[in-house]
């Protein structure tokens, strides 16, 4: 490979102080990804990869170690460059979808782009592109309280994708999904990483693993094995328009 | 984030409680409106206060004759003639800061008109007692030197003598009126003054020449003035300067050596003027400074509305974080809303202020004086207030970690 890899982990730890005791969640992590590459981070809880995961997104620094990010030290960043590069070059999907209430699809999506500093009519167009992407063009006006499970994790990739990202960060993003509406959203992680854009992706589900190409499992903070393998196609099944999923507020 | 990018996610956070949001307001806008209120009615009163004093006189001093002490028992002030006229002269023009300096002769007579009467009382006096008064003519003019130099039976009568003999809305202008039987041509009626702060009302008043008045209506004491001197000093500041230098003229005409008792007052209006204005002042500012308590408890209630809202809105905040919202644009978000309801607030206070403050003027007849500048004054200190007491919110919103805010229920 003459590119440089996307992400590159070396000897990553994390110890947190909890009153007098002093937990490792991370105890020396090394890790590449590549670019357009779909790794599932798995692992029972406690075994670190929601720290691996706060690392990789830039919420959280690691205790030491280096974490080079589309060539870019980001380990030794203050709290502003470090909301920057979540801004531009992460985009977040999160189990509980977290759009903001009584918003529309549009305005969610528009979000991030608020904070790049996007003039208002060039927001409303990317937006309105990310969620035709997503399947959701005809749902521009929609609160989220208006939309199934699936259609609001769906509002929330587009929002993770209208930065146009290098990595796209999803933490169990199915938990709150029915099996159905999973397969559909991993369909959608497979396009957007067969389109170039890097997916990691934190499950504790082997089902969901398995549309991933390369599963990575976490225990006791160390990475316990990393495989490569072929994924599994997701089929995206007819268009959901039953009743409401379960919708988290 | 631009400002007016700010600006409308607050007022969007803002909508999303209407209800909350307005009670927030609540605080702020009674304080503003109190401010309001309170400024008016004070600044009006003080108005009230100033008018009265102006209708007086500008600027004015008033000399009273000594006592005199007859057999044990003091005749009290102007009993005993000791101006003269030559005193009235040597005032006029010896002290410079005296503009103006009149003679006052009074007595309270019947006027007959041809079929009607009325007692008020006559003046007799000098045309620099309208300059004085600063008194101007309705109808017809006001008295001439040559008229006190003559000794002519003209008369300037006041408003109210104007209508108890002519009735309401006639010019008497050119009619007879008599005065101890002598008949008096009235050449002129003054312009309305009402009433004094005591109640006296200035209008009921017939004025004639000094020298007629002291061959016709009242014997005259020779060389000395059997009433008091008017005197108008050149400014407000000046009153104080020319009272002294007054005393000192008097005093020295009237030959008395030091330690000795005046033989005259001198009563300085001016002076009771600003004790009349300092009281009213005060008055004003104490109503403010408790219209202004209320609006620092109006601002401890946004402080902790907003405190409510952070907590509730954790998550939000976890998410605008995680999507790339710095610590300053989350801080400049919660400020901006605090700053937006408190500003909202001060406006319809000032809304309400003004309401109020003419419902009490057209209700209990109360003047009111509104003041811009406590307009501007009260919309910026409750701005103020939103910045103030939004802070500490704002800044514990932006220090929040946006891990744990993600995951706060």
């Amino acid at each position: 490979m003459t590119e440089a890899p996307l992400i590159q982990l070396s000897d990553l730890v994390r110890t947190y102080r909890m009153g007098d005791v002093e937990v490792q969640a991370l105890r020396g992590v090394s890790l590449t990804i590549a670019q357009g590459e779909f790794t599932a981070v798995m692992g029972a809880s406690g075994s670190g990869k929601s720290t691996l995961m706060n690392v990789l997104g830039c919420l959280d620094r690691p205790t030491s170690g280096r974490y080079l990010l589309d060539g870019q030290e980001v380990s030794t960043f203050g709290t502003e460059k470090l909301a920057e590069i979540r801004n531009r070059t992460i985009g977040f999907v999160f189990q509980s979808f977290n759009l903001l209430a009584r918003t529309s699809a549009l305005e969610n999506v528009e979000l991030p782009l608020l904070y790049a500093g996007v003039p208002a009519a060039g927001r409303h167009a990317r937006a309105a592109e990310a969620l035709a992407r997503v399947g959701l063009a005809d749902r521009l006006e929609h609160m989220p309280n208006q939309m199934s499970g699936g259609q609001q994790q769906r509002v929330a990739i587009a929002r993770a994708l209208v930065t146009q990202p290098r990595v796209i960060l999803a933490d169990e993003p199915t938990g709150n999904l029915d099996s159905r509406t999973s397969v559909d959203v991993m369909a959608l992680f497979q396009e957007l990483g067969r389109s170039g854009i890097t997916v990691v992706l934190v499950t504790h589900e082997p089902d969901i693993a398995q549309y991933a190409s390369r599963v990575v499992v976490m225990r006791d903070g160390l990475v316990k094995s990393d495989t490569r393998r072929e994924p599994r196609r997701a089929e995206p099944g007819p268009a959901e328009d039953g009743p409401l999923a379960e919708v988290i507020p | 984030m631009s400002w007016l990018q700010t600006l409308r996610v607050a007022l969007r956070a803002l909508q999303r409680n209407k209800l909350r949001s307005f009670l927030t307001t609540l605080g702020i806008v009674i304080g503003v409106s109190a401010v309001i209120a309170m400024v008016a009615i004070g600044d009006g009163a003080k108005a009230r206060v100033e008018a009265s004093f102006a209708a007086m006189g500008s600027n004015m001093l008033i000399v009273v004759p000594g006592t005199s002490t007859a057999g044990g028992a003091h005749g009290g002030h102007g009993s005993m003639p000791t101006l003269t006229w030559d005193d009235l002269k040597a005032i006029q023009a010896e002290i410079p800061t005296v503009r103006y300096a009149a003679p006052q002769l009074r007595s309270v007579a019947q006027v007959l008109s041809e079929d009607q009467n009325w007692t008020t009382q006559v003046l007799g006096t000098t045309p620099e007692y309208f300059a004085i008064r600063t008194w101007e003519a309705e109808h017809g003019a006001l008295l001439t030197q040559t008229d006190v130099d003559g000794g002519t039976k003209s008369a300037v009568i006041g408003l109210t003598v104007a209508e108890k003999l002519f009735g309401p809305s006639a010019n008497p202008v050119g009619q007879i009126i008599r005065v101890k039987n002598v008949p008096f041509t009235v050449v002129g009626v003054l312009t309305k003054k009402g009433q004094s702060q005591f109640g006296q009302d200035y209008d009921d008043t017939v004025v004639v020449p000094v020298s007629t008045f002291r061959q016709k209506i009242q014997g005259g004491l020779g060389n000395y003035i059997a009433g008091s001197i008017m005197v108008s000093a050149v400014s407000s500041e000046a009153t104080q300067r020319t009272e002294r230098q007054v005393r000192a003229l008097l005093r020295d005409r009237h030959r008395l050596q030091p330690g000795a008792d005046d033989d005259f007052s001198i009563r300085n209006l001016a002076e009771i003027a600003n004790a009349s204005q300092e009281g009213t002042r005060t008055l004003t500012t104490l109503l403010a400074a408790i219209a202004a308590v209320s609006l620092l408890v109006g601002g401890i209630g946004i402080m902790n509305i907003m405190l409510v809202s952070v907590t509730e809105r954790t998550r939000e905040i976890g998410l605008r974080m995680a999507v790339g919202a710095k610590p300053g644009d989350i801080r400049l978000q919660f400020l901006v809303e605090a700053l937006v309801l408190a500003v909202a607030g001060g406006l319809i206070g000032v809304t309400l202020g003004l309401g109020a403050a003419r419902w009490l003027a057209s209700s209990f007849g109360w003047q009111v004086l509104y003041r811009p500048d406590v307009i501007i004054i009260a919309v910026g200190f409750s701005g103020l207030v939103g910045v103030g007491f939004g802070f500490y919110p704002a800044h514990r919103a932006s220090r929040l970690d946006p891990i744990t805010a993600l995951r706060f229920e």
